[in-house]
């Protein structure tokens, strides 16, 4: 099934992940991209202004 | 709730029905179980994320009942299957994405504060029992990557001493976990987490606080609060 459509071709889960080392710390590239998308989405959440209802008091 | 409760005779009193009925309605009444207004500061995305995290787990839910009633055939060899099947996983992981992210909203809150402990910790008991609901699907998909998983895990966990009763190559019991054990704890825990929250109101910001008390008091002063200075 890799890469039958181009985002197949882009995330190609049918291989093991590549592994990013520094010192004694391993880490999958796709748990990586996840804890940083968290601590995006996070900052987004306290920076994003929330919308006003229409009838504020 | 304007109108006050029904007050039993003594000797209605005494029955259990009525006193469970008498502490429910005093711990949670109507207006505070399902409120209408909520405090100013609550109007921030970072409020979002305990409910993202239900929405989440709905979809959960929902999608493993179909794959349930269906089976591991259906699941793996048909396209429709597959599609139910991946929206079970990609629910999963928006669940718990959601839930880090309301975990460290709520951490850097010190959301515990004025009372609410056991909100924080009926929180972190879900997280590590969905850890558990999670590794028990990853087991149970009936697929190579399961085996995988299940022959990575048994020395782990025969190491511990908990391999005799939780045997991760014994499917039928690890699908009793994950389909019924594990999830109806979870539906359970999530339900007294928000119940908590309900009865607590939302904790004030660090900064509301100190606005209002002296300062040499403000340390201390957190863990006497109670959900009072919410209303
Ligand atoms: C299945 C997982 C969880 C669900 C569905 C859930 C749901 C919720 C909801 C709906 C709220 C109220 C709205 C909000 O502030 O977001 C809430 C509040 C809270 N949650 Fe969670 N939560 C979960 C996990 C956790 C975890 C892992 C922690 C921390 C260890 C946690 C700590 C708290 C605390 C302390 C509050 C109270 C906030 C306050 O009183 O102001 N929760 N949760």
């Amino acid at each position: 099934m890799t890469g039958t459509t181009p985002l197949g071709a882009i995330f190609d889960l049918n291989v093991p992940a590549h592994y990013l080392s520094w010192h004694f710390i391993q880490i999958s590239v796709p748990n990586f991209v996840v804890i940083v998308l968290m601590i995006v989405v996070f900052v987004a959440a306290l920076l994003i202004p929330f919308p006003k209802r229409e009838r504020e008091p | 709730m304007s109108a006050p409760a029904h007050r039993p005779a003594k000797a209605e009193r005494t029955m259990w029905t009525t006193r469970v009925r008498e502490r429910a309605v005093r711990e949670m009444p109507p207006e505070k179980l399902l409120p209408d207004r909520q405090p100013s500061y609550v109007s921030s995305w970072i409020y979002v994320f305990g409910v993202v995290t239900i929405a989440a787990f709905a979809v959960v839910v929902a999608s493993g009942v179909i794959l349930g009633l269906k089976g591991p055939e259906w699941w793996h060899l048909t396209g429709l299957g597959h599609f139910v099947n991946s929206m079970h996983l990609w629910a999963v992981e928006i669940f718990f994405f959601a839930m880090v992210v309301h975990l460290w909203g709520k951490f850097f809150m010190g959301a515990w504060r004025g009372g609410r402990s056991r909100t924080w910790v009926t929180g972190a008991i879900t997280f590590l029992v969905a850890i558990g609901a999670a590794f028990t699907g990853y087991v149970s998909q009936q697929n190579f990557d399961s085996q995988w998983i299940a022959f990575e895990a048994k020395d782990g966990l025969n190491a511990v001493g908990i391999g005799s009763f939780f045997n991760v190559a014994n499917f039928g019991q690890m699908y009793t976990w994950h389909v019924i054990l594990l999830p109806t704890v979870v539906v359970l825990l999530i339900v007294g987490h928000v119940l908590l929250v309900r009865r607590t109101g939302v904790v004030p910001p660090y900064a509301a606080r100190l606005a209002k008390a002296p300062p040499a008091a403000t340390a201390t002063a957190a863990g006497a609060a109670t959900g009072a200075e919410d209303a």
